[in-house]
């Protein structure tokens, strides 16, 4: 057995076009770092600098990580793990507001 | 092109205007790969902002757990602008996660909550390009 990672439909470039990969490890992080040795390049979509983008979504069976522990939240086999991009936007303001400071200041890798 | 029904616009500009001042969000479900869009899924905007939306991230997971049951996809995401104009902003482009969708923008600055002209306009965003495309409401 192991743990089930549900992909979306952006991320599957990285999968080769696989809607769920499996993967082993006993955090989130430790999970995701597993992913990475199948599928480069995947874990710097949905971490930055030690924590979760804030504009991906990731769910452990039917809990959003952010109210567990982040990236080390506990998984074990039969989990299931699903990755989710927010559905997100906003309107340039009229004055640069909080968001459009914030892209400035991030580097512009998009979720 | 998107093609949609007169009575799914309808839905969509008259959900902008409840919300107005607030930017509203939401999504047209359609069976999956069929490009039609039929289900209108009006969503609540968790940042509750005139300048930014964002699904709330437990709905967003329902939402498409739903999809997933019933075989659909989102085949048109929509927000609306309230003082701009329904073009994708800078943030609009970086976050758009759905390669398939057509993202619709209205904007409801001109009359904001009150009946009155709106603007309508969808966009296909893939990798950071936008592209307009043609509106065909269909009389229904």
């Amino acid at each position: 057995m192991s743990i089930e990672v549900r992909i979306p439909t952006i991320l599957r470039t990285y999968t080769k076009e696989a809607k769920a990969v499996e993967g082993r490890g006993s955090t989130l992080d430790a999970l995701i770092a597993d992913l990475e040795t199948r599928y480069p390049g995947l874990r710097d979509r949905l971490v930055e600098e030690s924590a979760l983008r804030r504009f991906v979504n990731v769910y452990l069976n039917d809990e959003d990580v952010r109210f567990l522990d982040g990236l080390s939240t506990a998984v074990k086999d039969g989990d299931v793990v699903t990755v989710l991009p927010a559905v997100a936007g906003g309107a340039p303001s009229d004055v640069r507001g909080d968001f459009d400071r914030a892209l400035d200041h991030a580097s512009n890798r998009a979720a | 092109m998107l093609e949609i029904s007169a009575e799914l616009v309808g839905a969509i500009v008259a959900h902008a205007r409840a919300d107005h001042p607030d930017e509203a969000c939401g999504v047209v479900a359609g069976p999956a790969g069929s490009d039609l869009p039929n289900r209108f899924i009006p969503m609540v905007n968790a940042a509750r902002s005139p300048t930014f939306y964002e699904f709330d991230s437990m709905d967003l997971f329902r939402l498409y757990r739903e999809m997933d049951d019933r075989d659909e996809e989102p085949v048109v995401i929509y927000h609306s602008h309230t003082a701009t104009e329904a073009y994708p902003s800078r943030t609009d482009i970086s976050y758009a996660s759905e390669p398939n969708a057509h993202y619709v923008v209205i904007s409801t600055r001109e009359t904001g909550a009150l009946d009155g002209p709106y603007e309508f306009r969808s966009f296909r965003i893939r990798e950071g390009v936008v592209a307009e495309e043609e509106v065909r409401v269909l009389a229904r």
